[in-house]
């Protein structure tokens, strides 16, 4: 694993006036995957292609694991680093097995010693390699291509992943489906991942951290958490859709709409709920069982407090409609990134 | 028209003062062969330096475009001045109008490739010469071997005009049969050029699918097909 820091990032094309990014500074965490997320033309993909020195900066410097992108061979680097385009750009003449070992391939690697890991990969990314092994590009649908590219990115083990709009061209359903197989993937292989998109939905649901780009400018940086609870402007309101009280209910944790707890649940009427549930789960919870609060229990198993309808509305109402601003506060945060490493910044 | 074969026949057995069939075929042969294979030594190296450069390319497209207007029969007619008379001038000029459509295939070839695979093979760490080596001389190829199949074909159909400037081969016998209004010389002539070009052709195609890529002859997957193929995947047990 990798952690990916970019420091006073800018990039000024030659006769741009404006910088296509502008004094970028931010950190990935290792094992994170960190959403780049902008309107086009907002620098976002500029941003991605400055790591692997497709293009190189004007100015500041892009560090892996502490080492200085520009202080490295950009061939070395890039056989480092995993990268998966929108348009796929599988090698149309090369078979499923030659474009997955492509990379173990220019390092020397001949058929024989990749064969095992090639089936590895295709199995990995839900291909049978028996079926697929032996096939061409032309003959896979787009979202099987796309399978294939995440294989082929990941071929060498690299520790870093990028991508670029990679499920932007996929019709709705495929996409769906495959940022779930990529969220169950990157369970098993916990890469450092910088994922480029335009898409509010995808980058709440991927995000560990979400970058929000607009004219080359970092606008804010956080968990999707975060960001839906405290958007530094209007802009990041309207773009995260932060006002919308469904995606709220959704991504934020119940302790938004936490207050004390009445019984300590030792005596049945309150079911228990993690922390991290969704709003949207204990609502669903609430209508479904006679509770009228459920207990909410930290990691270490004490009790945070209770969430109950009327506290839900409360919360609506003391916000405003904007649940957050009520809710959290910062030492409960730690607790509503889910599943993610506690935020060291 | 079989007693013309016939007549032919009876010459092509004995052409004198023609020079004999079997030197005008070696020679015939060995000016299409040099001609086409120098074209591609010129074209080909030509055609990759300029293909990544806009403007050059746009300029020797044209160029090249305006050439193949000329009439074939003005570059015989220029060489003469320059190069003499001989079988040098004639592999010249007929290497210069086999150029043309090596060259325009080279740079469409180039040019045609989707520049999605090259930027995904430069982002996977390949040097600029395995990008070349690897993705686009493979993926190029096909289209080049048709551009010289153009040319040779067009080599072996111009290559009579040789003759007008001393290159010798079949042309000696279609001008001297010409000159002589003598239907059967002419033939003698005009027959085994239009064997050669057909074969030069069905030679060439041969070799133009041996050099295209097994992944680029399949065909894509129909409308139904593509995705059924895909929810059959997504059943799968997925081992991770």
């Amino acid at each position: 694993m990798a952690k990916i820091a970019f420091r006073d990032v800018t990039k000024t094309y030659e006769g741009a006036k404006a910088a296509a990014v502008d004094h970028v500074s931010f950190t990935v965490r290792e094992g994170a995957i960190c959403m780049l997320l902008g309107t086009s033309g907002s620098g976002k993909t500029t941003l991605l292609r400055m790591v692997n020195r497709l293009i190189d900066p004007t100015s500041g410097e892009i560090q892996i694991n502490g080492i200085a992108t520009t202080a490295q061979n950009p061939i070395e680097l890039r056989r480092g680093i995993g990268y998966v385009i929108q348009q796929v750009g599988l090698f149309p003449h090369l078979s499923i097995e030659d474009n997955v070992r492509v990379v173990p391939s220019i390092l020397g690697k001949s058929a024989s010693e990749t064969r095992e890991r090639v089936d590895e990969l295709l199995r990995l990314v839900g291909l049978d390699p028996a079926e697929y092994r032996k096939r061409y590009p032309r003959q896979l649908s787009g979202g099987q291509q796309q399978r294939v590219g995440l294989a082929r990115a990941l071929a060498a083990d690299p520790e870093v992943l990028l991508m670029d709009e990679p499920f932007g061209a996929l019709d709705a359903i495929t996409r769906e489906r495959m940022q779930d197989e990529l969220l169950r993937i990157q369970q098993g292989v916990r890469k450092t991942i910088l994922f480029v998109t335009h898409d509010v939905e995808e980058a709440l649901k991927l995000g560990d951290q979400i970058v929000v780009m607009s004219d080359g400018k970092l606008i804010q940086e956080g968990t999707p958490v975060e960001l839906l609870a405290r958007p530094a402007d209007d802009f990041v309101r309207k773009l995260l859709g932060a006002d919308n009280i469904l995606r709220q209910f959704e991504y934020l944790p119940v302790t938004a709409a936490l207050e004390p707890a009445t019984h300590n649940g030792a005596d049945g009427a309150g079911e228990r709920i993690a922390a991290d549930t969704s709003l949207l789960q204990a609502m669903l919870r609430l209508m479904q069982s006679d509770a009228t609060a459920l207990t909410i229990e930290n990691g270490d198993k004490t009790i945070a407090g209770q969430v109950s309808l009327a506290s839900i509305s409360r919360g609506l109402r003391a916000g405003g409609g904007h649940l957050v601003d009520a809710g959290v506060t910062p030492d409960v945060e730690p607790e509503s990134a889910g599943d993610a490493a506690p935020v060291s910044r | 028209m079989f007693e013309l074969l016939g007549q032919m026949w009876q010459f092509i057995q004995n052409p004198a003062p023609e020079p004999s069939f079997i030197s005008e075929t070696v020679i015939y042969l060995q000016l299409c062969i040099v001609s086409t294979l120098l074209a591609i030594v010129v074209a080909l190296p030509l055609g990759i330096l300029v293909a990544q450069r806009q403007i050059s390319a746009f300029l020797l497209t044209n160029f090249t475009g305006l050439m193949r207007a000329v009439p074939t029969l003005v570059f015989f007619a220029l060489a003469y001045p320059y190069l003499g008379l001989g079988f040098k001038p004639a592999v010249i000029a007929l290497t210069v109008i086999g150029i043309p459509p090596i060259l325009l295939n080279t740079i469409a070839g180039l040019r045609g490739i989707d520049a999605a695979t090259v930027d995904a093979a430069r982002g996977m760490g390949m040097t600029s010469l395995q990008v070349l080596w690897r993705i686009q001389i493979p993926l190029t190829l096909p289209v080049v071997a048709a551009g010289v199949r153009t040319a040779a074909v067009q080599i072996v159909a111009t290559a009579p005009l040789a003759a007008l400037i001393g290159g010798a081969g079949y042309g000696d016998y279609i001008i001297g049969g010409l000159g002589l209004i003598n239907i059967p010389i002419v033939l003698a002539g005009v027959i085994p050029v239009a064997l050669l070009a057909l074969l030069f052709e069905v030679a060439l195609a041969g070799v133009q699918r041996l050099l295209t890529p097994a992944g680029l002859r399949v065909s894509q997957p129909s409308a139904e097909e593509a995705p059924t193929q895909a929810a059959a995947s997504s059943d799968q047990p997925l081992a991770a």
